[in-house]
């Protein structure tokens, strides 16, 4: 686009920014420069101060001290749409658009009221075109793929000619082809002068996309480099201080069915659900069977199905050890022995008000935990110091709340308790979204020790490289569809990625597939 | 300037400090409001809070009040907590009284009477009241229909069964035509538990329903599971418990325990059935609860703050020449000053900017 007025001058210069609050020094003097044309990398784990150093920039929040510099001018950016005036474009992680609106009416929301639709059709398709975005302006929202929705917040962005464009962890909804696709764009955008901050914990991408790197730990910059010059462990150690460790891999011993879904099909129960057409698959004992796909391709349908809180279906399509379990609810299925961690971890996995001691409760009922009917906060408390001391969960004590714990480290302590039920099937969704490295590379290692120990577990996950890292085997699962097992010894990203958007051979695969209902 | 800046953690000095705060607020207002009408605004304050306990007497006055407004709020508070908005427990009041009151004309002969009877006439008083909101309960289960919209719709129906009743089938033939019923007679009353003044055994009741309510929030699991499904119904369905159950269950303990009230008011003070049987207890008990915390103990606190502005009212009708309306006018801001107490409780004040 446009390039600055000054040609030699820093594109954007942060000095010195502090943010603080209640809690926590979200930003603590973090100072950042990008040039023109540059694609800059913010790099750090969850909680580090990347979202609020960028809605800083961006005028959502203001800081409480430092200096900004925009093509050598000091600014104060009171509001978004100051900094859109100025040539700030965002795309945020969470798309903001409404899905009963077309495209154009989407983007036309955020213009001023005498914006015509067709004119604006007409600019969208010719900035589509340009950078190979591929967009219909008259399509509802609805009837678009992740990746679409993806697109019309860049459009929407780049009608505004920025010329800083600020991507808050573009690519965790993506394919990895979407992936490619995106980084085509954002290359081109680059190429005519158009400044770009990435942000991102995703080391392979920033390596393969970015110019400069700035690494921020706890509020603070820990580091600039160069990311092409870098290796993942190096950038790692930057991120969080030392590197995560890495897994042995496992020899397979297919061990008994433990659970099984035989064509399970399900209409939606609301216009925004998936409707489930054709899954299948075998769960075994001592295996981790990874279920790869974006989000909202069934995921959370089939995982109601499995836990027993929606039973629409007849008996015999879910078989637990080969015993019809489709009208079971869900007290039952824990009962014998089943297990979930669900991706909500607040609000579902949880009660944000109660205590981490209240909160075992929701899954351990036994004569351990309840007398009579009436509950034995002792026994709770002590299980939960239990949960706490044995997977490293970072609490006050069994009395705090919930919520007062980080992402990662509730998600330890749900982790930790339904391995404490010593569950012969566990199933985890998403279990290191949002999750620091540390912690997930930790709870990667207790699902591998649980399957060590016998059980069966199921992993449904976005990412693929946890599930490369853990599965013994992988299933994708897209638009309501299962695809055959593959062993993932035999798979390669670009494979999965192909079945990801529901591209796989119908029937018997040479090369290592398993059929899943072999 | 004064700005409110949101608190990284929920105070809890504050949850426990704000209805003290509303109760302080409700005062300076009513200090405002005697004053704006031109009474001396001490003396009306006093004849409004002071009189009314000064003395055993009084005390057992309030007694009197507490009784019903506990009894409810007690269960309002289980149907609270799970999410379910009963605000219908004054019908359910009037058709536990009726319950009541129509055994008692089926078996009163003038001579019997005694515990059993009692107890009989009690139990009937609690089975209307749960049957009254079971309509509630049954058509929000079967047809999802709004709960508080047809807990509250089911009150006017209450009221005009109660009048078609004394007006028709229950009158007393002697009763020159005056609509209500017979009175009933000794035998058929609760006892009376301080001699010498009115406090009947419906006391005894709502403090054992408040003793009982916070042993079975605080210690059972379906107390447990109750909770869980009014912090987080998510949580609820994912740990297998089920909504039905707690919906059917709130509504029915607290369409009882309305029940239960409305028979002790028939059978205490009152004594006969007549068109009208509360002064909207069952409405009152909604503030009652909300200022107690939905706290079965907390709200014996906010239930004798309540009883104190019934009688401060009466009192102050009689006394200073006020309308009726100051009861529910002291009642309005007692809540508005709680909701807007509650502010602090995730907020504090800071100066500047």
């Amino acid at each position: 686009m446009t390039p600055g007025p000054i040609a030699n001058e820093p594109r954007l210069v942060l000095s010195d920014i502090v943010k603080h609050y209640p809690a926590v020094k979200a930003n603590d003097g973090v100072s950042l420069s990008v040039e023109a044309g540059e694609i800059h990398a913010v790099l750090g784990e969850n909680g580090a101060g990347k979202s609020t150093l960028m809605k800083i920039i961006y005028g959502v929040l203001r800081p409480d001290s430092g200096r900004m510099l925009w093509n050598g001018q000091d600014v104060a950016i009171a509001n978004p749409a100051q900094a859109r005036a100025l040539g700030i474009g965002m795309v945020f992680q969470h798309f903001s658009l409404f899905d009963t609106l077309t495209v154009a009416e989407n983007i036309a929301l955020g213009l001023p009221p005498d914006t015509r639709l067709d004119a604006l059709g007409q600019r969208i398709v010719a900035t589509t075109r340009q950078y190979g975005l591929e967009l219909d302006p008259d399509r509802h929202v609805h009837t678009l793929s992740v990746g679409e929705c993806q697109r019309v917040e860049i459009v929407r962005a780049l009608l505004g000619k920025p010329q800083l464009l600020i991507l808050d962890e573009p690519t965790s909804v993506l394919t990895p082809q979407a992936v490619e696709r995106l980084f085509v764009t954002l290359r081109q955008l680059a190429a005519e002068g158009c400044s770009i901050l990435y942000i991102s914990h995703k080391l392979d991408e920033i390596r393969a996309l970015c110019h400069r790197c700035t690494v921020m730990r706890a509020g603070r910059v820990t580091g600039v480099c160069d990311p092409r010059e870098e290796t993942a462990a190096s950038l790692s150690r930057m991120m969080i201080g030392s590197e995560p460790p890495r897994l042995s891999q496992h020899a397979a011993e297919p061990g008994e069915v433990m659970l099984s879904v035989r064509r399970l099909q399900l209409p939606r129960a609301h216009p925004f659900a998936t409707e489930l057409q054709d899954i299948s698959f075998d769960l075994r004992a001592g295996e981790i069977l990874g279920v790869a796909g974006i989000s909202g391709n069934g995921q959370q349908e089939m995982l109601a199905v499995l836990s027993g809180e929606d039973r629409r279906i007849a008996p015999d399509v879910l078989a637990y050890k080969a015993y019809p379990i489709g009208h079971r609810p869900v007290a039952w299925r824990r009962a014998r022995g089943m297990g979930l961690v669900p991706e909500e971890r607040l609000g579902r996995g949880a009660v944000p008000e109660l205590s981490l001691a209240d909160n075992v409760l929701l899954t351990h009922q036994s004569a351990r935990t309840l007398r009579r009917g009436f509950i034995r906060h002792g026994a709770l408390r002590t299980l939960a110091s239990e949960i706490i001391g044995r997977f490293g969960v970072k609490a006050p004590g069994p009395q705090a709340t919930a919520m007062s714990l980080s992402g990662g480290n509730l998600q330890k302590y749900i982790i930790g308790r339904e391995v404490m039920r010593h569950p012969r099937v566990l199933i985890v969704a998403q279990p290191t979204w949002g999750v620091d490295v540390g912690a997930a590379a930790r709870i990667r290692a207790e699902l591998v020790a649980l399957r060590e120990a016998g059980c069966a577990v199921l992993l449904i996950s976005e990412e693929l490289d946890e599930l490369f890292e853990i599965s013994d085997r992988l299933v994708v699962i897209a638009k309501g569809r299962m695809s055959p097992a593959i062993e993932t010894a035999h798979a390669s990203t670009e494979l999965i990625g192909q079945w990801m958007s529901g591209l796989w051979p119908e029937t018997g695969v040479s090369g290592g597939v398993v059929h899943a209902s072999a | 300037m004064l700005r409110l800046e949101p608190r990284a953690a929920p105070s809890t000095l504050m949850a426990w400090l704000s209805p003290l705060l509303a109760v302080a607020v409700t005062m300076v207002c009513g200090l405002i409001l005697f004053t704006a009408v031109g009474k001396d605004p001490i003396a009306s304050l006093k004849v409004f809070f002071y009189e009314p306990i000064k003395d055993v007497h009084g005390w057992s006055e309030m007694g009197v009040k507490v009784a019903p407004l506990l009894l409810i709020s007690v269960g309002l508070a289980l149907c609270f907590r799970a999410n379910v908005f009963n605000i219908g427990a004054e019908g359910q009041l009037v058709v536990g009284a009726l319950a009541a009151g129509a055994v008692i004309l089926a078996l009163d002969d003038d001579t019997n009477g005694g515990a059993a009877l009692i107890t009989l006439a009690v139990l009937a008083g609690a089975a209307g009241g749960l049957a009254w909101a079971a309509i509630v309960a049954w058509l929000k289960d079967r047809y999802n229909a709004n709960e508080i919209l047809v807990s509250l719709m089911l009150v006017y129906v209450a009221e005009l069964l109660l009048s078609w009743l004394v007006h028709g089938p229950l009158i007393d033939p002697d009763g020159f035509g005056f609509p209500q019923s017979r009175l009933f007679s000794d035998g058929f009353l609760l006892p009376v538990v301080l001699p010498g003044t009115r406090l009947h055994l419906g006391m005894v009741l709502a403090l054992v329903a408040s003793v009982g309510g916070w042993i079975f929030l605080a210690r059972s699991f379906a107390g447990f599971r109750l909770r869980v499904g009014g912090m987080a119904p998510l949580a609820a369905r994912y740990a297998g418990f089920s909504s039905r159950r707690a919906l059917w269950g709130a509504l029915l303990v607290s369409g009882a325990l309305a029940g239960v009230a409305g028979a002790a008011e028939v059978m205490g003070p009152i004594g006969q059935l007549t068109p009208s049987i509360s002064p909207g207890y069952g409405f009152a008990a909604i503030i009652v609860a909300f200022v107690g915390r939905l706290h079965p103990v907390g709200v014996i606190f906010s239930s004798f703050v309540m009883a104190l502005f019934y009688i401060g009212g009466e009192l102050s009708q009689t006394r200073l020449g006020m309308p009726s309306a100051i009861t529910g006018i002291f009642q309005g801001l007692l809540l508005f000053a709680l909701l807007a107490c509650d502010v602090l409780i995730h907020n504090r004040l800071r100066w500047g900017n």
